[in-house]
């Protein structure tokens, strides 16, 4: 019985677009919030480790981010999708978040291959000078390189995820990594 | 568009490799005769070859066990936090009513001492309303709440 609803939570999760899945939560039903948490989560989380640089935080505001969307639910335009307009309200906890509190000195970053420049410096000092340098950019700039590179978004996403026309993507794109080539100027040349 | 934007955003489709075939023979025919759009795009490739290796440290797999147990539960608390907030409020109020009457109506408290006592209580009245009206006004004001609305 138990596994027979596991099985059919997993396949509406499959099946149901975020539009049935809300209809379905405005209707009272607690439970169906846990096909979207699931959906979303891991894009939540990680765009809140771009924010807030903190491995522990970025869960706490990314579920503090869904729970205040869950309570606003019923204001959600339901032709629209979910994912951008929770990203609103993601940014707006995590921006609110590391006003109230110091920053915690972390690199939320890594290096994936081996594939480091031979004239630059090692892998750790490298994440370390990246991630400094994405840490000085502007929160326009800082935003999209992070959508770009750490989410590995095309800039039509982007477009989509930050609600603006595909032309201010690419534009921001250019200024943000104008700016962050010249921090990194030391790195990459 | 003038010619310089125009050619930023040839070079950002270029990079991106969103360049339709007309438009990458423009750009590349362009960079051939322009150093400064050739060195930008030099540089941009150098910053995309150290990106593509850089990715966010993984958490442990305990986090995404326990993801929406922890938001389900918090969003069940919250009601219980309403209900005891409203209760509690209306038994401080109605307490803090009858103190104050029998502290009036008590003839074996010296007068200095009720006035002293009255006041406290005064002070800590208008402290709470001041804290709580600064707190609703500093929510409707701050520009980041303001953008969930939108």
């Amino acid at each position: 019985m138990v596994n027979k609803c596991v099985f059919n939570i997993e396949k509406q999760m499959n099946e149901e677009s975020d539009r049935e899945v809300i209809i379905r939560i405005r209707d009272g039903n607690k439970e169906a919030y846990k096909i979207i948490v699931n959906r979303y989560m891991k894009k939540a989380y990680y765009t809140a480790l771009g924010f807030v640089g903190n491995l522990d935080d970025a869960a706490d505001v990314s579920q503090e981010a869904f729970i205040r969307a869950y309570k606003s639910i019923s204001r959600f335009d339901i032709s629209k999708p979910f994912f951008p307009w929770y990203y609103k309200i993601l940014k707006n906890v995590c921006l609110n978040y590391k006003r109230k509190r110091r920053a915690l000195h972390e690199v939320p970053i890594e290096i994936v291959q081996d594939k480091v420049m031979s004239q630059s410096p090692g892998k750790e000092s490298l994440s370390h000078e990246v991630w400094n340098a994405i840490s000085k950019l502007g929160d326009d700039e800082k935003e999209i390189i992070l959508l770009k590179y750490f989410q590995g978004l095309s800039c039509k996403e982007i477009a989509q995820e930050l609600d603006c026309p595909i032309g201010t993507v690419m534009s921001r794109l250019y200024y943000a990594r104008k700016q962050l080539r010249k921090k990194l100027e030391r790195v990459i040349t | 568009m003038n010619s310089h934007e125009k050619y930023k955003m040839l070079m950002m489709k270029y990079l991106e490799g969103e360049i339709a075939k007309d438009e990458e023979r423009e750009f590349e025919e362009h960079i051939e005769t322009c150093d400064e759009c050739r060195k930008e795009i030099e540089g941009f490739e150098k910053l995309k070859e150290v990106m593509k290796d850089m990715r966010y440290k993984r958490p442990s797999d305990e986090i995404w066990k326990t993801y929406w147990s922890r938001i389900y539960n918090r969003i069940e608390r919250g009601l219980g936090w309403i209900f005891t907030s409203i209760g509690a409020t209306i038994l401080l109020i109605y307490g803090g009513f009858k103190g104050v009457e029998n502290l009036i109506k008590d003839p074996g408290i010296a007068l200095i001492a009720k006035i002293g006592i009255l006041a406290g209580i005064a002070g800590l009245a208008i402290l709470f309303v001041s804290v709580l009206r600064e707190r609703i006004f500093v929510s409707k004001t701050d520009k980041y709440s303001k953008e969930v609305e939108k």
